[in-house]
């Protein structure tokens, strides 16, 4: 009896023993990772569906785990900036005492601005999924890489495409009203706008700043009327965006093209579907993937099954979460330095973007360009560059 | 540049804004010009008032207008609410005190909003958010017509009540000598909170006329608070007819200084006309000299 007991007790320590390291094992430490995004306030859409594109990557991630971590999982700290610098600031603060290893996000400039910099103190990694104000990467801050491109590279590519495109045309458009977000995103692109395009023959009549949120616009569009430019270029974030246009359609206001930079919903299958007629048309110069890829197509699929809109801020985040993935990947380790060592030195390729492999120069990926696109019989379609073109352009919209 | 093809819609815009403007308006002159309370819950309410008609559309699809009949009356039900349970007993009758109260409500109320609704800006679609109605060489959008003769008729239906009812002369008895009144027989708490359940009615109609082509935060109410004060001191502290035309005046400043000067640099004019109000005429349009 005693003997029996004992056998059974010592099978029960030695299965114990046996079974617990390889439980230890197969759960080595996850990597906690920081997103944040602004979730709520004035640009509570926009941070949602770049919260969503990171949940997604997460997800993919976690499949396999990061395989030189034993298959560690990355384990999520969401976090949410309210829209404002100061917020998104203080969640940094929160998340390096939680003692994340990286951070992905802030959408917005303004909150990039403040989130890389807070983040910087702890020397904690910040990947900046998209706000597109250069300085973000300029501050010499070693711990900022951003994937996507900026606005001088937004800008520039929009104003020499436009002068393409009006050239090809008979130079029929001669004068630009700019219609921007009164915020750094919106000011900047403007800014960076009028500086390029009195180059290329371009009188830029007015340019006209606007809050977050407006919800009139007949003053802006008024103005429009009495100023009558050929070419209306906005630079904004979606409500505002989906609002001018909606306004200029209601006041009959219809330039020779709307050509954005970096329009919240130019080139938005939501306000797409939301709006054909106001959307018909308008060219954008914005954050797109290779509509060759099919990894693109399936994450559209994935992302439109969800009842979700495949909006860029999807697909910006999910690509830089998958490249802070790589850089933990190849760091073998959850430690921040070694994980900024490892971005800097990225050259990610797996990834939908038009940007080919990933190179870091002072945190911006060099490689990174928008492409152009424009609504062509209710869909968004790429028409320049050629190599990744679906349609070709329609400049002027009207004579 | 600045023809009679943009002046017009521009001053159209600002005058069915300044409606709304008035009726907000309305309501605080009631308030603070005829019962000299400083209600700087006003703009509060107006909060709790937009949030009312969101809630009554998402939840049960209730159009903004037909929420009407719902949203004043239960306004009207939380102003003599407040003013019977909150402002009276806590002010002990002193206006310094009133003023801190109402500032308390104010903040109680926002940071509540905040808790329940986060800091989103909401807005509600309806069939007619997008309508407009060509006026001459004007397109003016349906829901601002209708708040235009909504915030009218409310402010003809106010007047009327200040002047031929019973209540109307209670509230006008109470303004100009609370002591006498008090001896004569009128129940002087009621007409207080009878005219504070008023005004925040008005706030309840101004609600269901905004939000088809307005949004909704806890912080929407302050915008509007500054310019109804504004309204108010310029109208003549205590006059609806000073409220309604000062507000009018109000929307169209502000549209053609948004239209000359740019969206921000145009509220410049209300701050202007404020101020040379209280310098050249402080008794404002309708006001009387005391």
């Amino acid at each position: 009896m005693s003997q029996r007991r004992s056998f059974l007790a010592q099978s029960a320590a030695g299965a114990t023993a046996l079974a617990f390291p390889l439980i230890a094992g197969a759960q080595p430490k996850p990597v906690k990772v920081g997103i944040l995004h602004p979730v709520t306030g004035a640009l509570a859409f926009s941070g949602q569906q770049c919260r969503e594109g990171a949940l997604m990557a997460i997800e993919d991630i976690n499949r396999a785990g990061i395989r030189s971590l034993g298959g560690a999982k990355l384990d999520v700290m969401l976090g949410d900036a309210q829209s404002t610098p100061q917020a998104g600031s203080a969640e940094i603060e929160k998340m390096n005492e939680a003692g994340c290893s990286a951070v992905v996000g802030a959408f917005a400039s303004a909150i990039c601005l403040a989130t890389t910099q807070a983040a910087a103190k702890y020397n904690l990694p910040h990947v900046v999924d998209v706000g597109v104000a250069d300085q973000i990467v300029q501050r010499g801050l070693k711990n900022t890489f951003r994937f996507g491109p900026g606005y001088a590279t937004c800008a520039q590519v929009a104003v020499s495409n436009l002068h393409v495109l009006n050239t090809l045309a008979g130079k029929p458009a001669k004068s630009v009203m700019i219609i921007h977000e009164e915020s750094l995103f919106g000011t900047g692109t403007a800014n960076l706008l009028a500086r390029e395009l009195p180059g290329f023959g371009f009188e830029v009549k007015e340019i006209i700043k606007h809050a977050n949120p407006t919800r009139d616009f007949n003053n802006i569009v008024l103005r429009m009327k009495a100023v009558n430019p050929d070419i209306v270029i906005p630079a904004n974030y979606f409500n505002e965006y989906a609002l001018l246009v909606r306004t200029m359609q209601q006041q009959k206001v219809m330039p020779k093209a709307i050509y954005s930079v970096l329009g919240g919903a130019a080139s938005s299958y939501k306000f797409l579907k939301e709006f054909p007629d106001a959307a018909n048309g308008i060219i954008d110069c914005n954050h797109w993937f290779n509509p060759k890829d099919k990894r693109a197509a399936d994450l559209r699929r994935r992302v439109e099954a969800k009842g979700l809109f495949f909006t860029y801020e999807v697909f910006n985040t999910y690509t830089a979460v998958r490249l802070l993935a790589d850089a933990i990947e190849r760091a073998r380790s959850a430690d921040r330095a070694a994980i900024i060592d490892a971005l800097d030195k990225s050259a990610f390729a797996d990834h939908f973007m038009p940007y080919g492999a990933t190179k870091f120069v002072n945190g911006q990926n060099e490689g990174a360009q928008p492409l152009m696109t424009q609504v062509i019989k209710g869909d968004i379609r790429v028409i320049v560059p050629r190599e990744y073109r679906e349609a070709d352009p329609i400049f002027p919209l009207r004579a | 540049m600045l023809d009679f093809a943009i002046l017009f819609p521009s001053v159209l815009n600002g005058l069915t804004t300044g409606a709304v403007y008035a009726l907000v308006a309305l309501g605080l002159t009631l308030i603070y010009g005829v019962l000299h309370i400083i209600n700087f819950a006003h703009g509060a309410a107006l909060m709790v008032a937009l949030y009312m008609v969101y809630l009554l559309k998402t939840w049960l699809g209730l159009d903004p207008y037909l929420a009407l009949p719902l949203v004043v009356p239960a306004m009207f039900a939380l102003g003599y609410a407040l003013q019977r349970g909150v402002i009276e007993r806590a002010s002990h009758g002193r206006d310094e005190n009133i003023l801190l109260v109402t500032l308390g409500l104010a903040i109680v109320l926002e940071n509540l909003a905040l808790l329940v609704f986060k800091s989103d800006t909401r807005t509600i679609e309806t069939a007619y958010t997008l309508t407009t109605v060509p006026i001459g060489p004007a397109f003016i959008a349906l829901p601002k017509l209708v708040a235009f003769v909504g915030a009218l008729a409310c402010a003809a239906a106010l007047m009327w009540v200040v002047a031929r009812t019973d209540l109307g002369r209670a509230i006008r008895a109470v303004a100009k000598e609370k002591q006498g009144a008090r001896l004569v027989g009128i129940d002087v708490a009621h007409v207080y909170a009878m005219s504070f359940g008023i005004g925040l009615a008005c706030l309840g109609a101004a609600a269901c006329f905004l939000l088809p082509a307005y949004y909704v935060n806890p912080q929407v109410g302050g915008g509007f608070v500054l310019v109804a004060f504004t309204i108010v001191v310029l109208g003549g502290m205590g006059s609806f007819a000073g409220a309604l035309v000062g507000g009018l005046l109000i929307g169209v400043v502000e549209s053609l200084g948004g239209l000359m000067l740019g969206e921000s640099l145009g509220q410049i004019g209300i701050s202007a006309i404020f101020i040379a109000v209280l310098l050249l005429r402080p008794q404002g349009l309708f006001g009387a000299r005391t």
